[in-house]
């Protein structure tokens, strides 16, 4: 299916109008246990082996509040400075849908647990941009249901569909910002980095993983344009589920450039959900939004309102962790590295695991050298994230351990950490196992000096006659006698200490 | 108050997911007016400065630990199924997508 | 030995025992558990193609758990107060052993993988479940004419109804099938079907019985309770199904109040009773007037101080309640869609999910569900709600701070429990509104949250039918009701000379 559609130039598009956006982002917490019932969360369970009369909306089932549920909210709340409701209840939402077996979701309405908060969210140069929140509230999450039959597997054409009900009921946090203005040409990075800033915070906080590619974290983009100089904001296209960082920044800047063709041309955006493609990053039309829809909202009667204790939120806010941004900012200058190096380490989800790794031992640098780089490329290679590979942040401390004393150098170092990776064991197992210790043993790295001294006269001459410089020549040649175990600054000493050369 | 008009049952009917028939439609319409008409009494309350009761009982905070239930087996939740397949609910092809 | 003529009369001796003396007589060893229950088997087979009590009996299942009993006495364990007395349990609480339909056939055959609460502590205290009890369909009715499996007659006249929703549970302790029974009262369905069968029903106070795994109707008014021919056994029965339930949040974490102690310690003796203005007028019987005056004179003689009430709100109560319980309902109906259990019609290969859930609830509801259901749709939706449901809750809180006023000033409210007695059977059925009227004083109850019972006080002169009267206690303050409910009871069966029921015809 080819869906062409018009698109303004970026800077077109910027040049006549003003974007607003508003992210809608949902994030299923790590809790043990659904929100209203008690079957285990845990992912890859047998199809339908993870319910019960709560969570298949058997009739006569009743729902009972995960205490986690209401603490994760509020600490997310507390999180993005909100308010937390004195007094609040949950809400039915009433529409049809296979996927949910009440056929209504349990949610909250015009009585969410936080309110009016916000997060700032540093852009790739430093600047820091507030991003006002709305409201946080809890929900539940749906079942899965798979599409059979029909050439594509999706829900077009399928002749029926398979419903599994494991994730029906798993707690949801919705996340709503205010209307997003004033970013201009910088929206499109300014919901990426939102959502960057928001995964971190939700991490810290301890109350999911919020791994985007597995549907921990899911995030809608609103967005509308208006001319600018004017107020009234445009009608919004609602593009559903974009579910990564990258996608977040392309979503939006489609949608702007759509927008801008639409209104240029004289059109008239619809209100309608809009579906991401990750291939090309454009959108397409969803579901129309007229004015049919009606959720009929009520207070939920089998649920008791929650009613947050002032003295328990206090405590609550008292052991929030150090937020993202701020923490950030700490270690920056701790580490000592710039604001845009800061922000590609934060890109790479690698923030905590430089931390843990120097909190184990190594330094700064020697961290953030290998993290960023060996261990990146072996990421970027497999298509996994950094937290995923086999190596741990104290192993990686031994490595740089190993290089500081001098038993490893960087070469060796590499093939240590290839071992690990490889599942061969620790550091220390691989340098046993490979035989990648550097020679030490002064008598065999004398001989070796010798040697390479006998068998290249002429270099060793031009050395004592005060050529410093083609002693390189000379340590190479005892590398790769000793197949690179040598510690190559000890070698050069070596060198010039038998040729009666000052280093 | 707005009596209830065949247009507006039948609006109503597609949200609560009922096929009624063209004479059902009819019925219901003159009984919901009815039922309506005299219902709309409550409204005469609708200025008063007095809160709305949801729950019965002054109850709050009623929660549960994190605690792991067993759930059903698949054979029970899968029990009452009309059909199933591969251990999941099947069901017709599902056309809206939300 | 005994001979057939003998074993007749023990078998409709053991009937016509109350649910008291058939614990005591089994405790004792004077009866079995089993001869009780093959006793109210017999009757069930006698009498029941007339009466249409019940959907489903299980006929197996009672007898094993009658023999459990009989085990359990014979190796000495100690028996509950209710062990072995059979009971007769509406269709719409969940049992893992028995269909579950609810009256309706959306549910047809529907056996559920869990049990109810209320079934769990049934069969915990060792109670003999005969089977599920006819309703109207998903408890929305006054007189189960609304079962999509067929009304059930009242006792009394078989012509005519035996009240609603718990129809089914109230006729088959009237006809002597069962000594108890188990009814759910979302607007009055406990008590009304308690008024017009001359039976004894109480609506405990809101979270005082668990409503885990009964289907649920209207849930911020909907509570199962006690139905028995006595208020002793009504008492013994609340105290087994009642009590805390972690799986429902609305459920009160309090003791139960002492209701069978009250139960035994019947008096009014220098207690207030209110009687309220507003349950009186124009939709009201002659004679069911007639009976409650005199109850109301009854309890003077008992030595009951008397107090008029005004309680204006209690005009809106009607009003409320048809948009609070159908807007709830609406919601609550929704997950009977064809996916996942009950009914499914129309799948034939070429229709969309969507179609097939229209077809089957067109199909499997029947008109006075999709009515409540298209009225509560109606009264939730944008633009409707502030005006219909706000409004309501609105409504409820005015009734609630009615009745606060009205037990500053007395401990217990009295009133006729229906404003007419038994109609004949197809008189109302299409007149949804003149249905209605029958709850008129039942209904403040369950939008307050607060109990009440209904008990016999003599049948009305002009049709020689049973009159019901209601007592309204405040929440949590159940046993009011027991303690009234036994002298009144005492008082009655004295002047009667023997308990009402004995007037009803034989089947
Ligand atoms: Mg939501
Ligand atoms: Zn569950």
């Amino acid at each position: 299916m080819t869906v062409t559609t018009d698109l303004a130039s970026y800077e077109d598009a910027l040049a006549t109008y003003d974007p607003v956006m508003g992210l809608e982002v949902h994030v299923e917490l790590g809790t043990k246990t659904k929100m209203f019932c008690g079957c285990s969360t845990e992912l890859g369970a047998d199809a339908n082996s993870q319910t019960c009369p709560v969570c298949l909306g058997l009739p006569g089932s009743l729902p009972v509040v995960n205490a986690i549920g209401v603490e994760s909210a509020v600490k997310i709340g507390l999180a993005l400075h909100c308010e937390i409701a004195e007094w609040c209840r949950f809400a039915r939402k009433n529409y049809f849908y296979p996927d949910m077996p009440k056929n209504f979701q349990t949610s909250q309405y015009d009585e969410p647990i936080a309110f009016n908060g916000y997060l700032d969210v540093q852009l790739e140069d430093g600047e820091v941009f507030r991003v006002e929140i709305e409201r946080a509230h809890m929900e539940e999450d749906t079942g899965k249901s798979t599409h059979v039959g029909g050439a594509t597997g999706r829900i077009h054409g399928a002749s029926h569909s398979l419903l599994d009900y494991n994730r029906a009921g798993i707690p949801l946090i919705e996340i709503v910002t205010k209307p997003i203005e004033g970013a201009g040409q910088r929206a499109p990075e300014v919901a990426k980095a939102y959502v960057a800033e928001l995964r971190e915070l939700i991490k810290a906080l301890g109350v999911s993983e919020a791994r985007m590619e597995m549907g921990q974290m899911r995030c809608d983009v609103n967005l509308s344009l208006r001319p600018h100089g004017t107020e009234t904001f445009g009608t919004r296209s609602e593009t559903k589920n974009v579910n990564s960082l990258r996608s977040v920044e392309r979503a939006a800047r489609y949608e702007i450039q759509r927008h801008a063709a639409v209104l240029s041309s004289g059109g008239t955006i619809v209100q309608e959900t809009r579906h991401f493609h990750e291939e090309d990053g454009s959108t397409t039309a969803g579901r129309i939004k007229d004015n049919a829809e009606d959720y009929r909202y009520f207070p939920e009667p089998d649920l008791v309102p929650v009613a947050p204790a002032r003295e328990w939120v206090e405590e609550l806010r008292k052991g929030l962790p150090e937020l993202p941004r701020v923490r950030r900012n700490r270690l920056r200058e701790e580490w000592g590295v710039s604001e845009h190096d800061m922000q590609s380490i934060l890109n790479a989800g690698a923030v905590d695991l430089i931390a843990a790794t120097i909190e184990e031992g190594a330094d700064a640098a020697s961290a953030r050298k290998w993290w960023m780089g060996e261990l990146a490329r072996s990421a970027n290679e497999s298509g996994r994230a950094l937290d995923e590979l086999a190596i741990t942040p104290s192993q990686v401390a031994r490595v740089t351990a190993l290089v500081a004393a001098g038993d490893l150098n960087d070469k060796l170092a590499r093939q240590v950490i290839d071992g690990v990776l490889k599942g061969e064991g620790d550091p220390d197992t691989v340098v046993e196992k490979r035989g990648l210790k550097v020679v030490s043993d002064e008598g065999a790295l004398t001989a070796a000096v010798d040697e390479a001294i006998a068998a290249n006269a002429a270099i060793a001459d031009k050395i004592r006659s005060g050529k410093v410089a083609a002693a390189g020549a000379l340590v190479g040649a005892v590398m790769k006698a000793t197949r690179g175990q040598a510690d190559a600054a000890r070698v050069k000493e070596l060198i010039l200490q038998k040729l009666g050369v000052e280093g | 108050m707005p009596g209830i008009t065949r247009e507006e049952v039948a609006h109503l009917a597609r949200l609560a997911r009922l096929e009624l028939k063209g004479e059902e439609l009819d019925h219901f319409a003159g009984q919901l007016d009815d039922i309506i008409g005299a219902v709309a009494r409550v409204s005469e309350v609708a200025d008063q400065d007095v809160p709305p009761t949801s729950h019965p009982l002054p109850l709050t905070n009623v929660m549960r630990a994190d605690e792991v239930r067993p759930s059903l087996t698949p054979e029970q939740a899968l029990s009452g199924a009309p059909a199933q397949e591969q251990q999941r609910f099947k069901v017709p092809q599902i056309l809206g997508e939300d | 030995m005994t001979d057939m003529t003998d074993m007749t009369d023990s078998k409709s001796e053991i009937i016509r025992l109350t649910a008291a003396e058939i614990a005591a007589k089994i405790a004792s060893g004077e009866l079995t558990a089993v001869e009780v229950t093959e006793a109210h088997l017999a009757r069930i087979e006698a009498v029941d193609e007339k009466v249409h009590a019940f959907l489903h009996v299980d006929r197996e299942g009672a007898l094993a758990q009658a023999r459990a009993v009989d085990e359990k006495r014979a190796s000495g364990e100690k028996l509950g107060p209710l062990a072995g007395v059979p009971l007769a349990l509406k269709d719409i609480f969940t049992t893992m052993n028995m269909p579950t339909t609810v009256g309706s056939k959306i549910l047809e055959g529907w056996v559920p993988p869990y049990d109810a609460t209320l079934t769990k502590k049934l069969k915990d205290a060792d109670v003999v479940i005969l089977g599920k009890t006819n309703m109207d369909e998903f408890a929305m009715g006054s007189s189960t004419e609304n079962s999509a499996y067929g009304p059930t007659g009242n006792p009394w006249d078989l012509t005519r109804i035996p009240g609603g929703s718990g129809g089914g549970s109230s006729a088959s302790l009237a006809s002597f099938e069962a000594p108890l029974a188990i009814g759910t009262d979302t607007g009055g369905s406990i008590r009304q079907p308690a008024a017009v069968t001359g039976t004894v029903g109480v609506k405990p106070t809101y979270g005082g019985v668990s409503r885990y795994g009964m289907v649920a109707f209207s849930s911020s008014l909907d509570q199962g309770g006690p139905c028995a021919r006595t208020v002793l056994d009504a008492a013994l029965l609340h105290e087994a199904i009642a009590g805390h339930d972690p799986m429902d949040s609305t459920s009160i974490d309090a003791p139960v109040p002492p209701v069978v102690e009250a139960a035994r310690n019947g008096s009014v003796q220098g207690m207030r009773v209110g009687v309220v203005k507003q349950f009186r007028g124009e939709h009201y019987q002659a004679g069911v007037m007639q009976r409650f005056d005199e109850s109301v004179e009854l309890l003077k003689e008992l030595g009951a101080q008397i107090v008029e009430l005004d309680c204006p709100s209690f005009d809106l109560a009607l009003s409320a309640y048809y948009l609070i319980a159908p807007s709830e309902c609406s919601s609550n109906l929704a997950r009977f869609d064809a996916m996942r259990y009950g009914l499914r019609v129309g799948d034939d290969g070429s229709k969309s999910a969507e179609d097939v859930t229209a077809l089957t609830r067109e199909a499997g509801f029947g008109d006075e569900v999709k009515r409540r259901i298209i009225l509560g749709t109606y009264a939730l939706s944008s633009g409707y709600y502030d005006a219909y449901y706000g409004s309501a809750q609105k409504v409820r809180t005015l009734i609630t701070q009615d009745f606060e006023k009205a037990f500053e000033q007395v401990d217990v409210v009295v009133s006729p429990t229906t404003p007419t007695t038994a109609f004949p059977i197809g008189e109302r059925a299409d007149d949804p509104m003149a249905m209605y009227l029958a709850d008129l004083c039942t209904i403040p109850t369950n939008l307050a949250g607060n109990a009440a019972m209904s008990l016999p006080c003599g049948l009305a002169p002009e049709d020689g039918l049973p009159v019901g009267l209601q007592i309204i206690a405040p929440a949590m303050k159940d046993d009011r009701l027991y303690r009234v409910g036994a002298a009144v009871e005492a008082a009655f069966v004295e002047k009667w000379g023997h308990p009402l029921l004995e007037e009803a015809p034989s089947l």
